[in-house]
């Protein structure tokens, strides 16, 4: 087809308001005064920690870096879609910001990507690094044992129970469970007792996501065996473990909850919005006895969240998850949570550094926390009675950092994350046996990571 | 036309050819072609194959038996109707359109949920309830579209019939032909073309809902109402392998253009 004049016109226009919108990005992309800082805003908006926090941040950091002008591009989305957003970002130095909010369950799968910048020579020269604790330092180290990210704060895990159920079933209300029959056994006797109220529960399935992988399955995973070895990811030979008895003690725990029914109704448990269920009606309501759930429970209660419910402190109790048979350690919690990081692709990476350093001064750092209800990964802040005494519970989860666990989060783990969502599924709705899930979990991770797997 | 191709066709002919790569939204360093793979896995993949059923099944029971037939039995009524219940019936009905799919979606889960109206009804009625987004849901997603989608078939159909010469209706009846006869032997035929783009349009819009199942199942349990859409964004977007992605979404183009290719075959035989 013959192209036409006022095509070609239309074609060298367009071309060229391309070129110049391409050079206009590219030119503010590099300017050596202004810090971009990338985020991850509330999709609530009334919730404005975070944006609260980071303009307390920008106007000290402006002040002692005169002619510096920090400048935010926040991504308002809820986790999933924010790591898509800001890996699109990270793609090219035209659009790459600075300094990046990323999540230690991605980290290591966009530093394969080569989207984010070691840190290691300037961590060598930051004294605060020093404070960090060793295991949190470790969340954002990756394969090649460089550093990417600077952890601000952290989560853990345990059981939460209702302290009036339990005086109604005749147990202890400062329970603390030593092994897994003990928590079963409790279950049991709710259920006896209390039988109008759901005794235990255990996010599974896929459904329920990452919280049935980390708060459900992990939590029972990494308490079989000796407690300290990394139960899916063999470290030395790099590869996933396929086939160990230890999954399937965890997938048995599991099948025992929902098959005696001592677990909230298979259905609700499958429900997309269980977790909204379980921290705004089941708990809040005295319909659930134990919940095996995180740290930030509390953030939903607090005033001006729109359920508040500030009686939680003297209505629930805290309990660490126990080890399968109370086998050294003797507790197990995860841990997760987000870092800061420099993008590849940055343009003023010094000056990110820098940003960086000022967000995690001891005060700083300590009032993120508290604002964010995080647990402290600073030991100065840990060990500062003004922080534990914040708010009720959080020195409860911050010891229990001592003896927390990463996930193994490679490249592949969020399909193995997926291949263990369908094998809780499956025993939770009695379509498999234990046996049978874990022989199709074993087939499910050789194809999500290229067969890297170990027997063991 | 220049800007056309350079806006619609650019992009498209870009996710053509990421299809054939092994992309990945994150953990890979480079991507490479590998040629028709993502295809073969697809076919080889039982999640995959259980969406294309789910699709089909979505979309026969919710666009071609629901939508289309609810819109052109709620048109003829309405061509009876009084007009205050025409208002009334029409309202309600475009009100359902015209929400956003999300807002419907929420909708619909308060009502299917197991704490939800549908169930309180059936209480209320001393029926047996259950949980319906656990039991059937892909029945439940479907008839949220049908619920939701009902409205366009209905403003289709209600242009097509006001387009019968009254003249044609009345000789019919004069002649003796009852409610029935005069629907299939004169209606119908009448309005063929109407139904043709009524059922294209409907299907295609079918096979790309995904906010609405999204919102009410999340595609489960399990990968119980995973249609396409759904596998393609958990492949893309929580997998992160958006080559396989993309693959599935040109899998899905197929399937439209074939239910396309099948009404046209239709409505040309018939002319």
């Amino acid at each position: 087809m013959p192209v036409r004049p006022t095509a070609a016109v239309l074609l060298v226009s367009t071309l060229t308001a391309a070129a110049t919108l391409t050079a206009c990005s590219g030119s503010s992309g590099s300017d050596p005064d202004t810090l971009k800082v990338s985020f991850k805003q509330s999709t609530d908006n009334s919730i404005k920690v975070m944006d609260e926090f980071l303009a307390g941040i920008k106007t000290q950091f402006e002040k002692e870096n005169p002619g510096k002008k920090v400048e935010f591009i926040p991504v308002k989305a809820p986790d999933s879609e924010y790591y898509t957003k800001v890996q699109q970002m990270l793609r090219s130095p035209k659009t790459a910001p600075d300094l990046v909010y990323e999540d230690t369950f991605l980290i290591n799968s966009d530093i394969t990507s080569g989207y984010l910048k070691p840190l290691d020579d300037y961590l060598a020269k930051w004294p605060d690094w020093a404070q960090f604790i060793d295991t949190a330092k470790t969340a954002a180290k990756a394969e090649d044992g460089k550093t990417y990210g600077v952890p601000d704060g952290t989560d853990t895990r345990g059981l939460w129970f209702d302290k009036g159920i339990f005086a109604k079933a005749g147990l202890p209300t400062d329970w603390q469970p030593k092994t897994w029959d003990e928590v079963l056994d409790a279950a049991r006797t709710i259920k006896r007792k209390v039988p109008d109220v759901t005794p235990l529960n255990v996010y599974t399935g896929k459904p329920a996501g990452e919280a049935a992988t980390m708060q459900g399955f992990e939590m029972l995973l990494y308490g079989t065996n000796d407690g300290t070895t990394d139960p899916l990811y063999d470290t030395t030979s790099k590869k996933w473990i396929a086939g160990s008895q230890g999954f399937k003690d965890a997938l048995d725990f599991v099948e025992t909850v929902y098959q005696e029914k001592l677990g909230p109704d298979v259905s609700t448990a499958l429900d997309p919005n269980i977790q909204t269920i379980v921290r705004g009606d089941l708990l809040p309501k005295g319909k659930l006895a134990i919940d095996l759930d995180g740290s930030w429970l509390p953030q939903d209660w607090l005033p001006g969240s729109g359920h508040e419910w500030p009686e939680w402190s003297r209505k629930l109790g805290l309990a660490y998850m126990p080890t399968q048979h109370g086998q050294a350690p003797g507790k197990v919690s995860m841990s997760g949570g987000w870092t800061w990081a420099i993008p590849a692709k940055a343009a003023n990476p010094d000056l990110a550094f820098k940003f960086i350093e000022t967000m995690q001064t001891k005060a700083n750092a300590q009032k993120w926390y508290i604002a964010n209800s995080g647990i402290a990964v600073r030991k100065d802040v840990a060990s500062d009675p003004a922080y534990a005494s914040a708010q009720p519970g959080i020195k409860f989860f911050t010891d229990l950092v001592a003896s927390t666990h990463y996930r193994p989060a490679y490249p592949a783990y969020p399909k193995v994350s997926t291949a263990i969502q369908e094998a809780m599924e499956g025993v939770t709705t009695g379509d498999m046996s234990t046996d049978e899930a874990a022989s199709s979990y074993d087939d499910a991770l050789k194809s999500a990571t290229d067969n890297q797997v170990i027997q063991k | 036309m220049v800007l056309l191709l350079l806006f619609l066709a650019g992009p498209i002919a870009y996710c053509a050819y990421i299809a054939f790569t092994d992309l990945q939204l994150t953990g890979q360093a480079h991507a490479s072609f590998v040629g028709f793979d993502n295809f073969r896995e697809a076919f080889q993949d039982e999640e995959f194959l259980n969406a294309v059923w789910l699709t089909l099944v979505f979309t026969v029971i919710s666009s071609l038996i629901g939508q289309n037939t609810l819109g052109l039995a709620l048109a003829s009524l309405m061509q009876r109707a009084s007009k205050p219940v025409r208002t009334l019936t029409g309202g309600i009905v475009i009100t359902a359109w015209v929400l956003p799919e999300v807002v419907a979606g929420f909708l619909l889960y308060a009502f299917f949920r197991k704490e939800g109206t549908l169930n309180a009804i059936l209480d209320a009625l001393h029926l047996p309830s259950q949980n319906w987004l656990f039991t059937l849901p892909i029945l439940a997603v479907s008839f949220a579209n049908v619920w939701r989608g009902t409205a366009f078939s209905m403003l289709v159909y209600s242009a097509a019939l006001n387009e019968i010469p009254k003249e044609i209706t009345e000789a019919a009846e004069v002649d003796g032909a009852g409610g029935w006869r005069r629907m299939w032997h004169i209606t119908l035929p009448m309005i063929r073309r109407s139904i043709g783009t009524n059922l294209m349009l409907n299907t295609l819009q079918t096979l790309s809902v995904f906010g609405l199942i999204w919102v009410m199942t999340r595609g489960g349990p399990g990968d119980k109402s995973q249609t396409l859409p759904l596998f393609m964004y958990e492949q893309a977007f929580q997998n992160s392998m958006i080559g396989y992605g993309t693959a599935v979404a040109l899998l899905l183009l197929l399937v439209g253009s074939l239910f396309s290719v099948v009404y046209m075959r239709l409505l040309r035989t018939e002319v």
